[in-house]
């Protein structure tokens, strides 16, 4: 169980937040005048049944997709729509429903790609291997040695991520994230297909992550008991509306939300 | 038997008998292979990073060296034409990049194939346009590249190198090389094979795709250049040299779509097979053995490593 951390997230601390964002795809309304925020250092779920919008929600965050209304602040710049280099840019790192993954290349190059945007030595020293380009490539792999014992997953560095299982591929993914040293994670169903086992792994590692580096998470998940016991905050989304926002309990109690994952009688 | 005699025995028989003749044949499938590796170079590097199969890459190479002559010819002098030539590949990526993979984004491979065919006519076109469709001379001397040969003493004969095909050999090997590090250890080079296998993977680490595909096709632009100027000191700056492209396929088999020493040592295999076969087994063929036996080796490849001698094994999930 998660201990509410309550005092470090401040009411006034918002880190991110969308106000009445709208988005189609021609006639199919995915998100329709969607507001809710994200405070700093909190666990943030967003839930839904399916075709709720809670994807597209994250990709709308993250510039994959743009909204047609509505605007997003973070870190206190507003704007109608992300692009995907200036939300990476900005410090947003995400993982995928359904791992997107570079399979070709190992699990230790997967999570130097995510260091992309803080190497700046420029390519021709690079090419060289020398000098300040050297050092600089040194001093990254040994984050991304950090990041591969977090997540203990020393002994799959040099296998190609294409070969190894869905639960360890997940991790991978989540060290790609972490290398990029985000200040949001979005974190797409990140239990999805796994075991007990696994999801408690997994629950432990975001868990950490936000505990160790103060990393705020913004997470889609399915799994009734592990959003309620990770979440800080619950957005409910059903048919792109948002229909609750509030702590896990007073979701869990509301009527609204027990109607769209159960059904009304007509 | 006799026939059996001919195929195994008398070849490797004359082999022995006269190797100074076996020294020259072999250099001089030395020298097409690399040859052919520069070619494939201009397809892995693109296939590489975007996972498409660029048609347009043996039309890259005249439309290069079109330029090139034709710059020299309207009396720019040679270096100077050479720099602009190469300012205009990066345009021309540029251009590629912004009026036909931006507005792509997302499509299927196939779609991206079938706009690089759409791309080959387009620089047919326009390179006929402006240039004309005459063969024209490429400036060799002009580039300080040598020409005449060296003839050395070896094995009781003289084996006869031409100087062009030293430095194109030379050339290739700095190319590959410099190429292969370029990919395996710098951050643009791992953001390239990061784009190849997932564009919204790559794009959730802030890697940008215009920049990358401005820089891939630039690069494949300069391997085409390069391959110009070697072929057309060889033969001339026609249109006709698109069709040595296709010898780029039997090579990228070999080597595999996806690596950069792949395309050296398949194409050394493919030009040193091609001009053995000619000059030892040709003569029972009635010849021209050349033209096709380069498909037959890489049929025979196809059947037991189909993703090439160094390419990425192909892992599916079922």
């Amino acid at each position: 169980m998660r201990a509410p951390s309550g005092s470090e997230i401040a009411v006034g601390n918002v880190l991110l937040s969308v106000e009445n964002v709208s988005l189609s795809f021609g006639g199919v309304k995915a998100v329709s005048n969607v507001s809710f925020d994200i405070r700093k250092g909190e666990i943030r779920a967003i839930i839904g049944p399916n075709g709720a919008g809670k994807t597209s929600m994250l990709n709308i965050i993250n510039g994959f997709y743009q909204p047609q209304e509505g605007q997003i602040t973070f870190k206190g710049e507003t704007r109608a729509k992300m692009r995907p280099y200036d939300a990476a840019n900005g410090g947003i790192a995400r993982t995928f429903q359904n791992v997107a993954l570079f399979r070709g290349m190992t699990a230790l190059d997967n999570i130097m790609a995510g260091r992309t945007l803080k190497m700046r030595r420029n390519f021709f020293w690079q090419l060289l291997r020398h000098g300040p380009a050297l050092a600089e490539e040194i001093e990254h792999r040994h984050r991304v040695e950090e990041i591969i014992d977090f997540l203990k997953i020393q002994e799959i560095r040099r296998t190609p991520v294409g070969r190894l299982p869905y639960g360890l591929q997940k991790r991978v993914e989540l060290g790609r994230a972490l290398a990029m040293e985000p200040d949001l994670l979005l974190l797409d169903e990140p239990m999805a297909g796994m075991n007990l086992e696994e999801k408690e792994d997994m629950s432990r590692y975001i868990l950490d992550v936000n505990d160790h580096y103060g990393t705020t998470i913004a997470l889609i998940e399915h799994d009734m008991g592990v959003v309620m016991d990770l979440s800080d905050r619950v957005v409910v989304l059903d048919h792109g509306i948002k229909i609750a926002d509030g702590k896990p309990d007073e979701v869990k109690r509301d009527q609204g939300v027990i109607d769209a994952y159960l059904g009304v009688a007509h | 038997m006799s026939l059996l005699y001919q195929i195994f025995i008398d070849p490797f028989v004359q082999m022995g008998t006269a190797p100074d003749l076996l020294v020259q044949t072999l250099w001089e499938g030395l020298v097409a292979g690399v040859l052919y590796a520069l070619i494939a170079l201009g397809f892995v590097l693109i296939f590489k990073a975007s996972g498409v199969f660029n048609f347009a890459q043996g039309i890259m190479v005249v439309f290069s060296a079109l330029t090139l002559v034709g710059l020299y010819a309207h009396g720019v002098p040679a270096f100077l034409a050479l720099a602009l030539t190469i300012a205009v590949m990066f345009a021309l990526a540029f251009a590629i990049e912004r009026l036909v993979l931006r507005p792509l984004v997302n499509q299927a491979d196939i779609i991206l194939f079938m706009a690089t065919f759409g791309l080959t006519y387009i620089l047919i076109g326009s390179g006929e346009l402006i240039f004309g469709g005459d063969p024209k001379v490429m400036i060799t001397d002009q580039l300080l590249l040598p020409s005449g040969s060296y003839s050395i003493k070896m094995l009781g004969g003289f084996v006869q190198m031409q100087k062009i095909d030293v430095a194109a050999a030379v050339i290739a090997s700095l190319m590959v090389a410099t190429l292969a590090v370029f990919f395996q250890k710098t951050r643009i080079g791992r953001a390239l094979r990061a784009v190849a296998d997932s564009h919204r993977a790559a794009l959730s680490v802030g890697i940008s795709l215009e920049y990358i595909w401005v820089i891939v096709w630039f690069a494949a632009g300069i391997v085409a250049l390069a391959t110009g100027i070697m072929w057309g000191a060889r033969s001339n700056v026609s249109f006709a040299l698109e069709i040595i492209a296709l010898k780029a396929l039997p090579v990228l088999i070999l080597g595999g779509l996806t690596s950069i020493p792949g395309a050296i040592v398949g194409g050394v295999i493919i030009g040193v097979g091609e001009k053995l076969g000619e000059f030892y087994w040709g003569p029972l063929f009635g010849s021209g053995i050349e033209s096709w036996l380069a498909y037959v080796i890489a049929l025979i490849f196809l059947l037991f490593r189909p993703q090439g001698l160094f390419g990425e094994r192909i892992i599916e999930r079922i």
